[in-house]
């Protein structure tokens, strides 16, 4: 064990000061902390994705980032997503296709498609599973994640 | 009696409908309760020391240093284990059969890379894995077998002394004359086929928290498992507790595909060690440690043959079968549940009367090899319609044609198979033709032509199968096995609030069967679908239950559901008839009401309920002390099970610079019986394929020649991504239903049965010009590149 470290991170809009250890990985922090335990961990090496969070608005692995990394940033988990118990359009969309099985990559797939759909056009299927093709899916085939996510793009456009 | 709105007194259709899932709001919000997410009071965390050597002897174990280390709470190794937990074995009536005793922590000897040897229990995880790292082991490597035909030999030594060979299990078929068959036949085929060794990658890898109530003298697992009944049976023979003081909880869970369905070391030690401390521990699998142990799956080789007439028509078939294992006999399963049913189901959905095989389990110094989705069968497959073309390609008929001729007619069900299984009816012709049409076979096949001509290697490839469902008490999953698979258990109950519960045996690892579940229990019940709440996953819900395995779950549990729907149902009109004045044959129930037919006279089940449990005197005591509560309890036994069939056809093209395969287009066509919600039967059809993608392409668990394990992490073992994957079209196709409750087929396993066959399919004839035949997969790149070296050196 070290020496903690201080640090300030914001969640989901709430502040946490706190000290931690600088081993300290960022999704332990999230979920043994903060028991916001929605972030998932799939396999501590940064190649499934289901622990991936909104760092700053991009897209990050939290089981590859400790938490002091994470000082001063401002973090989106799945817990942000939805308002009360009134799902957001992607989340509408996945249960409306069901683009979801055992639910367990479900919130990493959420937050990359959150960041996706911030910054890309998705103009075809194929640019979104590119964009998808970081985060593993070992149930759903990815085929009604890919209609989920072409279904939002499409309401956004209004066609 | 209220007079309800007439648009109530309806039976709305609820199997069949694209009902949406009741498990979502929660999983979409990440608010689902996985066991990592369990937090106690006082819960200490387990971390476990591993070997490094594929076959050593133990000779001493040191832990004193790391006894020393911060927050560490305790340490056991396998002496203190068989102190804290009764020996097991997964036993089998079956003979020349021979069963290893798994020991949770190994003793004396290390039989693979990954083998459970010591355990730190700490204040948390981070802690646990420091003191992992001062405990001091020494070993002395042994001679490490790593090729099955390695083990079989005389000279090699004995994985388990007790066992007289590394042979664990043997068995033969025949059937018919088969070396008349194959010295009349116009055309044979034949060769060594390898499906490699794979491991399921659940994205939730395995996990287990243990609580023991000193006071009760009672212990709860909650568990990531498939199989929370056989876990709690097993549990309360190795720790000697009666069964009411074991519970098994299978929260949600992430994911299964059959890795789950096995009794593993961790879940016994976590058990032992929260008896033994009096505190709650938590065991959550990393992913190395998962691909190491998590039960691996296929590992065979095959040499097959296949008798064919000129016309095409199947005259003989005979097969030798290695199954390489792994170094014990898993529980429940035993080492002869993968290899065995390769043999089961090698003749397929085709006419073969002809017929003899043989086959072996083997030890080797590897993980064990369990149950994984198809089980046995996408290997069968991937034989027999790879040989079938073969033989088609030497007798000049088209794929679908020969498949056409071979696969069994309408007319000749039930069909015993040549190794004894029966084959009730099911669409195997028809699949084949709606496939066929759906993929605009003859236009793809014209296509295909001119752009091969051009020089662009595209191939088409079929693969028809059958498998059996829902298999009943008449046939063990696994030959001999000591534990009954052939039967469910499911409890309704309508309590005095007028709620319906219905609870089962069954554990749901992302099949949606909180959903279907509740939209058969509706359906025949004559409530909606949300005022059903469905139990799954806890051993005290029912007296008897498995778990969800070898696509069952539609079967028993609609089997069961309806069997119990049924009954509580008789009980409801039992009660209205009093309560309406009419004939119970006059009453109907839907949308949560009873009424009489044809009239207005009508109530809610929710005032039914009040009126028996609560208020005294509306139903006399007679009828009361008759029926007693409005509950029922069924067990479900499909006795043979029931066949679902499919036929899938795709087009895959291959870039002869990188070697790159890609699916173009991929088709389906399967016999599922009644389709109880299209969306997730279509779901389960996607990631069935997904699955085989990666085994046509991508997985292999790789050994070196010492026994390391080469991929042990998702960056070595690689799994598909959504651009491997194509978009998989499914066609339900529409045919006479079953026999079975409710006439529902199994079809959980089916796309990733089909898919290595169909693909492999698919890659040989994209290089037919190269007259190369796939017999071994994975097809990565690079075993595609020395294929076309030497088919260009030849």
């Amino acid at each position: 064990m070290t020496e903690k470290v201080g640090i300030s991170i914001t969640i989901n809009g709430d502040v946490h000061n706190t000290e931690v250890e600088p081993r300290l990985l960022l999704v332990d922090f999230i979920r043994e902390n903060l028991d916001l335990t929605g972030t998932h961990v799939g396999c501590e090496h940064g190649v499934c994705g289901a622990c991936t969070i909104l760092m700053n608005g991009d897209s990050v692995r939290s089981c590859l980032t400790f938490a002091v990394q994470a000082h001063g940033a401002n973090i989106e988990t799945v817990e942000s997503l939805a308002d009360g118990e009134m799902l957001n359009e992607l989340q509408e969309a996945f249960r409306k296709h069901h683009a979801l099985q055992c639910g367990f990559c479900t919130p990493g797939m959420l937050m990359t498609i959150t960041d996706l759909l911030r910054k890309y056009p998705l103009k075809n299927d194929n640019e979104i599973r590119e964009g998808l093709s970081g985060n593993l899916c070992r149930c759903t085939g990815y085929q009604h994640i890919v209609d989920a996510v072409r279904t939002v793009v499409r309401e956004r456009e209004g066609t | 009696m209220n007079s309800l709105d007439p648009e109530n007194l309806t039976r709305p259709q609820f199997i069949g409908a694209k009902v949406l899932r009741r498990e979502d709001p929660r999983l979409l919000t990440g608010v689902g309760h996985y066991v990592a997410d369990m937090k106690r009071h006082d819960m200490l965390h387990i971390a476990f020391l591993r070997s490094d050597h594929a076959h050593a002897a133990i000779k001493s174990i040191n832990t004193e240093a790391a006894l020393r280390m911060p927050g560490v709470a305790s340490i056991y190794t396998g002496e203190d284990m068989g102190r804290l937990a009764n020996p097991y074995r997964a036993t089998s009536r079956m003979k020349n059969y021979q069963a290893t005793v798994i020991p949770p922590l190994a003793i004396g000897k290390v039989r693979y890379v990954g083998e459970a040897v010591a355990v730190v229990v700490a204040a948390d995880r981070y802690l646990a894995e420091d003191a992992l790292e001062n405990i001091e082991i020494v070993y002395e490597p042994l001679r490490a077998l790593v090729d099955p035909e390695e083990s079989l030999k005389a000279d090699a030594p004995r994985l388990h002394d007790d066992l007289v060979s590394n042979v664990l299990a043997e068995r033969e078929f025949a059937r018919g004359e088969v070396s008349g068959a194959f010295l009349s036949a116009a055309i044979t085929v034949g060769g060594r086929f390898h499906f490699t060794r794979t491991t399921p990658v659940t994205i939730e890898a395995r996990a287990a928290v243990a609580e023991y109530d000193a006071g009760a003298r009672a212990l709860t697992l909650h568990c990531a498992t498939q199989i929370p009944g056989i876990l709690r049976d097993k549990l309360s023979e190795i720790f000697d507790l009666p069964g009411p003081r074991i519970r098994v909880i299978a929260p949600d869970v992430g994911g299964g595909f059959g890795g789950k369905t096995s009794l593993y070391s961790e879940e016994i030690v976590t058990c032992a060690i929260s008896r033994d401390l009096h505190k709650p521990i938590k065991w959550v699998s990393d992913r190395r440690e998962d691909l190491m142990t998590t039960g691996h799956a296929f590992d065979e080789l095959v040499d097959a043959e296949l008798a064919v007439g000129e016309d095409g028509t199947i005259l003989g078939l005979r097969a030798d079968v290695i199954g390489d294992v792994g170094a014990y006999s898993i529980y429940p399963w035993t080492a002869t549940i993968e290899p065995v049913q390769v043999v089961s189901f090698l003749p397929g959905p085709y006419r073969i009367e002809n017929y003899s095989a043989r086959v072996r389990s083997v030890a080797t110094n590897k993980t064990l090899t369990g149950a994984y989705r198809g089980v046995g069968r996408p290997i069968s497959v991937f034989v027999m319609d790879r040989l079938i073309d073969m033989a088609a390609r030497q007798a000049g008929i088209d794929a679908a044609e020969i498949r056409r001729r071979n696969l069994i007619r309408d007319e000749e069900f039930p069909y015993k198979a040549a190794s004894g299984l029966v084959w009730d009816k099911s669409a195997f012709q028809t699949c084949l033709k709606g496939a066929v049409e759906s993929f605009k076979y003859e236009e793809m096949r014209r296509q295909q032509k001119t752009l091969r001509l051009q020089g662009r290697w595209i191939g088409v490839g079929i693969a028809s199968y059958a498998e059996l469902t829902g298999v009943g008490s008449r046939i063990a999953v696994a030959p001999g096995m000591p534990i009954n698979t052939g039967t469910e258990t499911c409890n309704i109950a309508i309590d005095s609030t007028g709620s319906v519960t219905a609870s089962f045996g069954l554990a749901s690892q992302g099949q949606g069967l909180e959903t279907t579940l509740a939209q058969v229990v509706a359906q025949e019940l004559g409530v909606n679908v949300e005022d059903v709440d469905v139990i799954l996953g806890d051993t005290s819900a029912v007296s008897h239950g498995t778990g969800t395995y070898a696509s069952r779950g539609a079967v028993f549990g609609g089997g069961a559901g309806t069997l119990a729907a049924r009954a509580v149902k008789e009980k409801i009109l039992q009660v209205a008839g009093h309560l309406l004045e009419a004939a119970v044959e006059d009453i109907e129930t839907g949308n949560g009401n009873v009424w009489v037919k044809g009239t207005d006279k009508s109530m809610t089940i929710r005032d039914l309920a009040r009126a028996l449990y609560s208020d005294m005197g509306r139903v006399p005591k007679e009828m009361r002390d008759d029926i007693d509560n409005l509950e029922a309890t069924k067990v479900y036994d499909p006795f043979f099970g029931t066949t679902t069939a499919a036929t899938h056809i795709c087009q895959v093209e291959i870039d002869p610079e990188t070697y790159r395969v890609t699916i173009d287009k991929y088709i389906i066509a399967e016999d599922c019986g009644r389709v109880i919600n299209p969306l997730i039967a279509d779901g389960q059809a996607h990631g069935g394929v997904a699955q085989g993608v990666g085994v046509a392409l991508m997985e292999e668990v790789i050994h070196d020649p010492s026994g390391q394990i080469m991929t042990a992490s998702l960056v070595d073992y690689v799994v598909p991504s959504a651009v491997e994957v194509p978009s998989v079209d499914v066609l339900h196709v529409e045919a006479e239903l079953p026999e079975t409750v409710g006439g529902f087929r199994g079809l959980g396993e089916g796309g990733t049965i089909g898919a290595p066959a169909c693909i492999s399919n698919a890659i040989s004839d994209a290089l037919s010009h190269l007259d190369i035949e796939i017999t071994k997969i994975p097809t990565t790149p690079e075993r595609l590149f020395q294929l076309i070296k030497e088919a260009n050196e030849r």
